[in-house]
């Protein structure tokens, strides 16, 4: 098909401009984090990295950084272990409820955060689970699953199952196999949905704040309860600036991975 | 025979056991099926239910207690109070809006990742939408409260022209939203124009169907279950947000009551069963989707 010329230049432009709408808000608030003055007026004045100095050294940063860790690699390292097994169980297997389970593990991202967290919000005070570390592990966890659970399940799909037979044909048992053919086939597309399991949780707010006790803050929570006031504006364009860059590093790392060529060898595709 | 034969591995336990595995592979289904299920079914389904269920309590207006006898109550509330008919039909109104610009918005780059770009831009594209799409949510909404501000981005730009930002209103929110979850119809899309095979394009364009009829009637039917998948996205992302109008408007809507019947009137069965409209929206919106053959997109 022949695309008119006038439609390419248009595509052209229209794809420059979504690209600049998506980058200039980024732009912006990292700019904001080196505005010298304390109230966010443009054109800003003058630059520097004193609230930066400020950031570091606050306790409530400090805490709310230490949290959010603590928080993502807790929640990364439990999907990771439910998402692949899933994954292993619905690729290889045919059962019964097969397409239900496939459902289910897309709902934590199809319906409103707000009714995941409120639904465990509230299965938390029924059963007397105190709210803390432990249960905002378990609600990020409930859409990182789906991410593990995607990546794996893709990969799984690309990955011939004649590797596993031609080992089992030489003589390997089923944990031989899945050590040294099923898991080095899956194992960057686990690598990327682990980074990208780390930055949803870390940069998550919403189930978060249901399940979040009162003496636990993630970065995330501690700008939601900052941002009003006026005082603390410089330290809370600085935590967010934070939050942006911890979450995006691994998905780059992980979008790096998954492009990586060799990583899709024996794919059928 | 020349080569030697292969001595058959010692039988250690775990040989034996993954022999015994081979044999009976429904062991093995539920030995792998046993932990996530389990997390599945009892933290997650668990919760649903028993939120569910809670819709039907209420709360004694005297003692402030949670009263365990089911009533319908809620529900009455809900159906008729305007207040909740009009926050429904706005937040409904909201992401009807947000999903139609984004599918506006996607779509051109969308075409030209998928169908013009060089492997390379392409790749390239790809990246630097999808670095945003998994991160930094509460910050972007927090970037556009301060582009939005009196003396923000915004107003500066515009103010040669005479003309003035939205502030935080509801037009703002339309904004962030739209803003937020465009890459989550963007990636869809492109994956779904990618699909489509060239030759198709081409026998269109033999047929004598130029690029305005081939883009109308081969190309946005085919690409349907994808904007379809992008739209679960958008839809559902904006249904349930209580962040970006709390930061950019004064406007409630249905995540800001459901967040209020919770902290400020403590009402938790009240907000339960007002959130089973989202969950009812979403689930006939899902229903509607797998008929469409949207799941196979996602």
């Amino acid at each position: 098909m022949s695309t008119p010329r006038w439609v390419r230049i248009a595509l052209r432009i229209t794809t420059l401009a979504v690209l600049a709408f998506i980058y200039i808000p980024i732009g912006i608030i990292i700019l904001y984090s080196f505005n010298a003055s304390k109230v966010a007026t443009w054109p800003i004045q003058s630059f520097t990295i004193d609230w930066y100095v400020d950031a570091f050294n606050d306790p409530g940063i400090r805490a709310a950084l230490t949290a959010s860790v603590e928080v993502g690699i807790g929640a990364t390292v439990l999907s990771l272990i439910l998402g692949s097994l899933l994954a292993l169980a619905v690729h290889r297997f045919g059962f019964f409820g097969r397409e239900a389970i496939a459902f289910i593990v897309i709902l934590p991202l199809a319906l409103p955060g707000i009714v995941t967290g409120l639904a465990l919000n509230t299965a938390f005070r029924a059963i007397g689970i105190e709210l803390g570390l432990l249960t905002i592990v378990i609600g990020h966890a409930t859409f990182c699953v789906v991410v593990i659970y995607n990546n794996a399940i893709a990969r799984f799909r690309r990955t011939s199952r004649s590797f596993e037979e031609a080992s089992s044909d030489l003589g390997a048992d089923t944990f031989t196999t899945f050590r040294r053919v099923t898991f080095p086939a899956i194992r960057t597309a686990l690598v990327a949905g682990a980074l990208l399991a780390f930055a949803l949780s870390f940069d998550e707010i919403i189930v978060t704040n249901f399940t979040s006790g009162a003496g636990i803050q993630t970065l995330p929570l501690w700008i939601f309860n900052h941002y009003q006031r006026p005082n603390q504006l410089p330290l809370v364009n600085v935590a967010a600036v934070l939050v942006l860059v911890i979450s995006i590093i691994p998905v780059y790392a992980a979008s790096r991975l998954t492009a990586d060529p060799a990583s899709v060898a024996g794919s059928r595709s | 025979m020349t080569t030697p034969a292969v001595a058959a591995p010692p039988a250690s336990p775990a040989r034996r056991a993954a022999a015994a595995l081979y044999r009976h592979p429904r062991v093995q289904l539920a030995a792998l099926l046993a932990a996530p299920l389990g997390w599945l079914v009892i933290a997650y389904l668990g919760s649903l239910a028993l939120f569910l269920i809670s819709s039907f309590w209420h709360v004694d207006p005297f003692s402030g207690n949670v009263i365990t006898t089911p009533s319908l109550d809620n529900y009455r509330e809900i159906a008729g109070d305007p207040i909740y008919q009009i926050i429904t039909v706005r937040t409904v109104v909201i992401a009807t809006l947000v999903t139609a610009t984004d599918i506006a918005l996607a779509f051109p780059i969308a075409f030209y990742m998928a169908r013009m770009a060089t492997p390379r831009v392409r790749g390239l594209l790809a990246i630097s939408i999808l670095l945003p799409l998994w991160s930094g949510y509460l910050v972007k909404v927090y970037a556009w409260r301060l582009i939005l501000a009196e003396n923000g981005v915004l107003n500066w730009v515009l103010a040669p022209f005479g003309l003035q930002g939205p502030g935080y209103s509801i037009e703002a929110v339309w904004i962030v939203e739209s803003y937020l979850w465009l890459p989550y119809m963007i990636i869809p899309i492109f994956a779904g124009l990618e699909r489509i095979p060239g030759s198709l394009l081409e026998a269109s364009a033999d047929l004598g169907g130029r690029a305005g009829i081939t883009f109308r009637r081969v190309i946005v039917p085919l690409s349907m279950p994808a904007i379809i998948a992008g739209a679960i996205f958008t839809f559902s992302l904006t249904l349930g947000d209580y962040i970006t109008p709390t930061l950019v408007s004064n406007t409630r809507f249905i995540g800001n009551a459901i967040y209020d019947l919770v902290g400020v009137a403590g009402n938790q069965p009240l907000a339960a069963a007002y959130a089973m409209v989202p969950v009812t929206i979403m689930l006939v919106f899902l229903f509607i989707a797998r008929r469409l053959g949207a799941f196979d997109a996602l």
